[in-house]
């Protein structure tokens, strides 16, 4: 038998409903797991008592004869950008150190009424602005992979969902909640060599995720492969008065509806996503993806989405812009940080506990965001960012017309090294170019991994559906991880 | 109208002042703009504070259907165009009396558009004296929280209580040019506020307040430049703002200086206008569409049922107690000012069959008796001791002349002050008027019988007895003899 801590959801589910282990030897197995990747600085909270307890539930409800949630038993990494109740939340960001939220987001409630437990809440880019995780306040997470070049350089499992990659890629934890406002599932889903997957915006409810960019952030699953996120998926997701931006639609069973059958779909491949100076590994696996979609009885189609490349500036600008309006709440009046020098009044408090708050990356994008939104240069930028966003809907409108799905690489490289990035912003950013545009659209996107590079890293490729046809796109991504036979596993150095 | 002509006297001739009003109006709901909070007044210090009034991480603003429903009613009960699509746009700034960092309100697509009201400065005769002052947008947004200055020696505490509470912004166009135009505006907007139940209009909760616009120029010349004095709270003050703005503007002008274009910030104590700041210190608000709400957008159907479920408003029920009732002009004005009001005096003709016929002497009972005793009280109608059933039962007594109206204002001194029934009073303490001329023939022989001298002067030519007469049957009869019937019995007698 399989190790339990090489198992996914699905394994973990049918073994528990076999008889084959406890839900209990489960936790306890994922908890010392937690307990030994320490080096790897994913958690910024652990809290095996929760992973404990769920497995008890789930334990006495089989006893019981219940009928068991879908993720009953399996103990869930969560990105520390959901509030969970009693448990500290911060974004890892030093403005909220010591937050403790009285509240539980809708995403990671509904995951526990699926019977999910939780091992603690995951390191992510501060505010989940980064795609290195480097901006975090609480220190980097490191990737379990490494070159196969025989060095030690410690790698980047991508941000802002960096955490969840790690403990997924790992073994550390079975699944872990992400959340994507330009690519945070999808690109460290990619550089880990795991499945990520970002739903429809609107699937899952915003209420109770800190907000980066509200028009933008989506949650969704990283898990080991397709079966897997579209469980997962189909526990977050959910119509939730409570945010007004809520699809108000059933949750599709996605999982019973898997079919790697691709017979009929036409699959489109635009051309401006061949961007300049794109590695020969990343190009050679596009074209294997094709044929792999081929294979599945999918044609192949090429398309135009020409305003693909206004998509990168037109994000750091609307993204930016809501969130310098979102982290205002960040004052220190109520809760989190307060600085407050000797006889400062309230604009002193403001600029020092912002000051030493928020990190570097924060403050660029409020900065930025603040700067868009001004008088005299909110039609040059925001409003101007937002006409090439409904062009960019229009992009992909027009290529429904010849095509069902749309494959591209996640990112336009492998992991990087820490530190090669940090100090070139713009280079930074450019790791979202192939993942902003379906975010800007609001289209459901998941990164399935493909292949391995020159220097043994994973590499993703992305898959693109229709608004709320999650269902392609998971039928396509499984399309492709069941011919591309990816096995490849970080070795355990930590 | 004659007050249009007020002017300014200074030392290069008149001055005319334009004027502009921004009303922020609590709309009357049970919970908050955004959350589920409770909007009572009064209560401790933040008790009344959701997640989301407090703007904690990742909550997030729903939309409160009843609030929209409430401004599109008042933007029907002003003529105005209804927006079908209309969005929330974020106004940033920092203070700790907005949690948020931002205020969520309509700038670039408001919910209500152009639309009229009529005001005039003649409570006699509205018509005759009247005048239309353009709105030019009505929006939603939320109210702000409290600071509190005075609990501790050196941190002001914040209240959370009114922090998201929904306020409609009704902004004027600058179409008024007097003091009184513009309190006469605000008046007549209140009471059609309070007709539609969209705001209280009380004042000095806070629940309406004003952004005073104002200017000075030469009559029919260029708009001067502005100064915007900001939540002034009553209307009194909104007076004394404008005498005081528009003194100060021309005084400037004319001593060689330039009024700034600059928030202002009223004080009572010493009746003059302050700088708050100005245009170049004025904050940018970075407005731009919320990204946590949807475009609103409404539906015919809804907007029909708001319009269906209007109540008849203030102008058309003057008009129709004139022309129907067959009012006086100021007592149709008098009576239709106050919802509340009409409705008392609704109540009190619905006792009758033919309203027509009671509606002058029951709008002069109210305008007259009705009034005085409130004002005596110190009371609003909404809680008079007496009410309209009570009041019918009384004026009934008099139109059939069980009492005479003398002993009527006896009677509703009593009913004020026991509570009691017009009829019950008038049993108990025997104040049947008495129109059975045998009785009063009886008393007027007895009275003739005991002043023989008198008789024979009044039949002299002594006229001027007459009313003594009168007297000593009245008297005689403890002033329950019905007036009319003692006269002509008497006159019949005396020959």
């Amino acid at each position: 038998m399989t190790a339990i801590f090489e198992m996914g959801i699905v394994g973990i589910r049918s073994g528990i409903a076999d008889g084959d282990f406890t839900a209990k030897e489960v936790a306890e197995t994922f908890i010392a797991r937690v307990s030994a990747a320490k080096p790897l600085n994913a958690f910024l909270v652990e809290t095996p008592e929760h992973a404990l307890a769920a497995a008890e539930a789930t334990d006495k409800a089989k006893a019981a004869g219940e009928d068991l949630g879908k993720m009953a038993g399996v103990p869930i990494g969560m990105k520390d950008l959901f509030c969970t109740k009693g448990v500290e939340t911060t974004a890892a960001s030093g403005i909220l150190k010591g937050f403790v939220p009285q509240y539980e987001s809708t995403v990671s409630a509904n995951l526990f009424k699926a019977g999910a437990g939780m091992l603690g809440k995951l390191n992510l880019d501060q505010f989940a602005m980064g795609s290195s995780n480097e901006t975090s306040a609480f220190g980097n997470v490191i990737s379990p992979w490494r070159r196969n070049d025989g060095g030690n350089a410690d790698l980047t499992p991508g941000g802002s969902s960096g955490g969840s990659a790690t403990v997924v890629s790992g073994r550390i934890a079975p699944a872990a909640t992400g959340t994507d406002t330009g690519g945070s599932i999808r690109q460290p889903a990619a550089f880990t060599g795991i499945t990520g997957f970002k739903p429809t915006y609107g699937r899952c409810s915003r209420w109770g995720t800190i907000a980066f960019a509200s028009s933008l952030d989506q949650a969704g699953p990283m898990a080991h492969d397709v079966r897997d996120c579209a469980i997962m998926l189909g526990s977050m997701a959910g119509f939730d008065a409570k945010d007004s931006t809520s699809l108000d639609l059933p949750v599709p069973d996605w999982e019973a509806a898997l079919n790697s059958n691709l017979a009929g779909k036409k699959i489109g491949i635009p051309k401006e996503y061949r961007v300049e100076n794109m590695p020969a590994d990343i190009d050679a696996l596009w074209q294997k993806g094709i044929e792999m979609l081929k294979d599945a009885g999918a044609t192949i189609v090429d398309v135009s989405l020409p305003h693909t490349k206004y998509a990168l500036p037109a994000y750091y600008i609307i993204a930016p812009a809501e969130a310098s309006s979102n982290l205002s709440r960040y004052d220190g009046v109520r809760y989190g940080l307060r600085d407050l020098p000797d006889g400062a009044g309230l604009q002193d408090m403001y600029a020092a506990t912002r000051e030493a708050g928020f990190g570097d990356e924060v403050k660029r994008r409020i900065m930025i965001g603040t700067y868009v939104l001004s008088a005299g240069y909110y039609d040059a930028y925001y409003t101007q960012a937002q006409k090439v966003r409904t062009l960019i809907a229009q992009d992909f409108d027009k290529a429904w017309n010849s095509c069902d799905l749309l494959l591209t690489p996640t990112a336009p490289s492998a992991a990087f090294g820490l530190g090669e990035k940090m100090d070139d912003p713009l280079a930074m950013y450019l790791n979202d170019v192939f993942t902003v545009p379906s975010s800007l659209a609001g289209l459901p996107a998941m990164s399935v991994p493909a292949g391995l590079d020159g220097k043994g890293l994973p590499l993703g490729l992305q898959i693109i559906g229709k608004a709320l046809d999650e269902q392609s796109v998971f039928n396509a991504g499984l399309a492709i991880e069941e011919r591309a036979g990816f096995v490849a596993k970080p070795e355990q150095w930590w | 109208m004659t007050e249009s002509t007020y002017r300014i006297q200074g030392g290069t001739g008149e001055w005319e002042v334009v004027i502009g009003l921004e009303v922020h109006a609590q709309i009357t709901s049970e919970s908050k703009l955004f959350s589920g909070a409770s909007t009572e007044f009064g209560a401790e210090p933040n008790t009344q504070v959701s997640l989301v009034d407090a703007a904690m991480p990742g909550m997030l603003p729903t939309l409160n259907g009843e609030c929209v429903r409430q401004a599109v009613r008042t933007g029907l009960a002003i003529n105005a165009q209804i927006n079908k699509y209309s969005r929330f746009d974020r106004k940033n700034y920092f203070y700790a009396d907005l949690p948020q960092g931002y205020q969520i309100s309509q700038l670039y697509h408001p919910i209500v558009g152009e639309g009229v009201i009529q005001i005039s400065l003649d409570e006699k005769d509205p018509d005759a004296h009247g005048k239309a002052i353009g709105v030019e947008r009505i929006h939603i947004e939320q109210d702000a929280g409290k600071l509190m200055h005075d609990q501790h020696p050196t941190m002001s505490y914040v209240d959370l209580n009114r922090c998201g509470v929904a306020l409609m912004e009704i902004v004027s166009k600058p179409d008024m040019t007097s003091p009184k135009e513009a309190a006469a505006y605000v008046r007549k907007l209140r009471s059609i506020l309070r007709y539609v139940g969209s705001c209280d209009g009380n004042m000095e909760q806070g629940s309406m307040r004003a952004d005073v616009n104002v200017s000075v120029r030469k009559p029919g010349g260029e708009l001067g430049t502005r100064t915007e004095t900001k939540n002034v709270n009553s209307m009194r003050f909104i007076q004394a703002v404008i005498e005081y703005e528009a003194q100060r503007q021309v005084d400037l002008i004319e001593d060689g200086g330039t009024v700034v274009q600059e928030t202002r910030l009223f004080d009572p104590d010493r009746n003059e206008t302050r700088s708050m700041r100005s245009k170049e210190d004025a904050h940018d608000y970075r407005y731009f569409p919320d990204p946590d709400l949807l475009p609103l957008e409404l539906e015919d159907d809804f907007i029909f049922d708001c319009k269906a479920s209007l109540p008849e408003l203030p102008d058309e029920k003057r008009a129709r107690y004139k022309n129907v009732l067959g009012l006086s002009a100021y007592n149709a004005a008098v009576l239709t000012a106050e919802h509340e009001t009409a409705l008392w005096f609704e109540q009190l003709l619905d006792i009758s069959d033919e309203p027509e016929k009671i509606a002058s002497t029951a709008a002069n009972w109210v305008t007259s008796e009705l009034f005085g005793a409130l004002n005596r009280l110190g009371v609003g109608i909404e809680n008079s001791p007496v009410s309209p059933a009570q009041a019918a039962e009384l004026l009934g007594l008099v139109a059939d002349g069980t009492i005479s109206g003398k002993i009527a204002k006896q009677v509703f001194e009593i009913m004020l002050e026991s509570g009691d029934g017009a009829k019950k009073i008038v049993e108990e303490k025997g104040l049947v008027q008495e129109s059975d001329t045998g009785a009063i023939e009886k008393v007027i022989a007895e009275v003739m019988a005991a002043n023989e001298d008198k008789v024979a002067q009044y039949r002299d030519g002594k006229d001027k007895l007459f009313g003594f007469f009168v007297g000593q049957t009245m008297k005689a009869m403890q002033g329950k003899a019905n007036p009319q019937v003692v006269n002509e019995l008497l006159r019949k007698t005396l020959g």
